[in-house]
């Protein structure tokens, strides 16, 4: 039977489309020049320049507080309404899905305009605290689907094996099935992770003075910085961004 | 006993519910309510939100300016959700045929992109689109357009890059309704006498329907809050109404201003969704809500 080449040439074209900006960024970012419209050879002094920078390492720094604590939060949040929604079919359930269903369709800047001026109704001062706190809001969605996923193809009778042996409610939880479940567990954390770090619109609105976070620094830069520097920070995100997938993948591999 | 049984379950069921409950009734339901409530306040002197109540938000609203610009976000929505659709679909066709080896290598290229940072895939189109970037200097080279010729800082480029960046998440959706299809079925209509194309639009695309309602729905409502991308690469000539919450929120700051108009954002993101669960739930009512992409 003849098969049309027309969705191999899209997806093929597709795949160029994806790749060439990013691409060209990395191999701008290795360019001497210092306008990077000529080549004069290959060069890392932009990444030099780029440790010198000290303002970018502590907007890393406040990322990185944000993003390990809000991930360690909404993966405890997310798990357990993932645990709810999975175990129990109750009118309760139906409107929890949607609670956690719908913050995952709307506009960012739906989100970070809300929780800016919930803050500066209750009177709370903007700052980490509050960027923590709309992070752990976005990612508790993104983490009780994922694992609710891997729930809905895990066995179950393994945990009923398990108290059948004896184990109570709180040991074939502990012992049993959050160790099979981890991978997911896992797998939601790191997707959290990446969400954190990576946020920039409800990270903005909800920032304050003294709180910026990296991707808010990289926006100042598109906006008012010099190029080469941006092309050699993203070069190096998109290095961590690689690693950090391909570690994913490796745990969906070995769960399935 | 047994409603002791019951009890327990109970018990057991709001131990696992009330965290995320409260968290998302508290940072989640309540702020969005504000929103509507901040446009019928004043504003107060240092930028915040003064007591009592005012209509004054909403002449406001009824400035000149605003019909245009809420006229072009819901164009640039609708032709980046139309233009990602007819990419994603033969898109997810092919990967969902592919053997297994290549089928998880072209989805792992897929989602790259969407795990990289949304401001750096920006940046690197304004690279590229730049007077003195790649594409400009290509073009101008094959004179295709002219040396003065602006490729940055208008409605195209703003479409360029909403595509580049919603793309993913259109095809996640309708691969992974492509790849339950039976696609014995095309085959079999192929036998029965349909031509190749007829066999594809009367028999996959019905057949993957609710992926392709979850495509729409991904990526028209996040492109009707835009606001990065037109703030980087377009102009004053290619705002979109998240970039005029943004000013006012920014620029002037004036709170009950900015959540008029977020107000306005939501209902306009209410219908498309109520839309679409409506249709899903008269197709097909035992089914779940929405399902869930890749």
């Amino acid at each position: 039977m003849k098969q049309s080449r027309l969705p191999l040439v899209i997806t093929l074209l597709l795949l160029a489309f994806f790749y060439l900006p990013i691409l060209v960024l990395v191999i701008t970012s290795f360019n001497a020049s210092r306008f990077g419209t000529t080549w004069e050879g290959w060069s890392l002094h932009w990444y030099r320049r780029l440790l010198q920078e000290r303002e970018i390492l502590h907007a890393l720094s406040n990322s990185l507080i944000i993003a390990v604590s809000a991930t360690i939060v909404s993966v405890i949040l997310g798990t357990t309404a993932a645990f709810a929604l999975h175990r129990y079919k109750t009118r309760l359930q139906r409107f929890h899905y949607a609670l956690i269903y719908t913050p995952l369709v709307v506009p960012e800047i739906l989100m970070g305009i809300s929780l800016l001026l919930f803050f500066v109704a209750i009177g709370m001062e903007l700052g980490l605290f509050t960027i923590f706190l709309a992070h752990v809001t976005f990612c508790i969605s993104y983490v009780a689907m994922v694992v609710l996923g891997r729930l809905q193809d895990f066995d179950f009778t393994i945990v009923e094996a398990a108290q059948d042996l004896g184990a109570g409610w709180w040991a074939s939880t502990w012992r049993v099935l959050l160790p099979l479940l981890a991978p997911g567990i896992l797998a939601g954390g790191l997707l959290a992770f990446t969400l954190s770090i990576d946020d920039f619109v409800i990270t903005f609105f909800v920032a304050g003075p003294g709180s910026t976070t990296l991707p808010i620094r990289i926006y100042s830069m598109i906006k008012h910085g010099s190029p080469p520097l941006i092309n050699a920070l993203s070069t190096l995100l998109l290095l961590i961004t690689f690693m950090v997938v391909w570690a994913s993948q490796h745990l969906t591999r070995e769960s399935s | 006993m047994i409603v002791r049984i019951t009890q327990r379950k109970k018990r057991n069921e709001w131990l696992v519910t009330w965290p995320s409950l409260f968290w998302l009734s508290l940072l989640f339901m309540i702020p969005t309510a504000i929103v509507f409530m901040v446009a019928f306040k004043p504003t107060d002197n240092y930028g915040g939100i003064g007591p009592g109540w005012t209509l004054e938000t909403l002449r406001h609203l009824a400035n000149p300016n605003y019909p245009a610009i809420v006229w072009r976000t819901v164009v640039q929505s609708f032709l980046t959700t139309t233009i990602c659709i007819l990419l994603a679909v033969p898109a997810g066709f092919f990967i969902a045929r592919a053997n297994r080896f290549w089928r998880q290598l072209l989805l792992l290229l897929v989602i790259v992109p969407f795990w990289t940072s949304f401001l750096i895939r920006i940046f690197a189109w304004k690279v590229l689109l730049h007077p003195e970037g790649l594409i400009k200097q290509l073009l101008v080279f094959l004179h295709m357009i002219g040396p003065e010729v602006s490729l940055l800082y208008n409605s195209g480029a703003v479409l360029l890059v909403m595509v580049y960046t919603f793309l993913p998440f259109a095809i996640l959706p309708i691969y992974a309704a492509a790849e339950k299809f039976d696609f014995h079925l095309l085959e079999a209509a192929r036998d029965l006498g349909a031509h190749q194309w007829q066999a594809f639009f009367r028999v996959f695309i019905p057949g993957i329907r609710r992926g392709l309602l979850t495509a729409i729905l991904v990526v028209f409502i996040p492109a009707l809050g835009s606001y990065v991308i037109p703030d980087i690469v377009g102009g004053p000539n290619a705002e979109m109404i998240g970039n005029k919450i943004a000013q006012r929120v920014f620029v002037d700051r004036n709170l009950p201003h900015a959540s008029g108009l977020s107000a306005f954002l939501i209902l306009a993101v209410l219908v498309p969704l109520l839309a679409v669960l409506a249709l899903q739930k008269s197709r097909d009512r035992a089914a779940p809500l929405i399902q869930e992409d890749a």
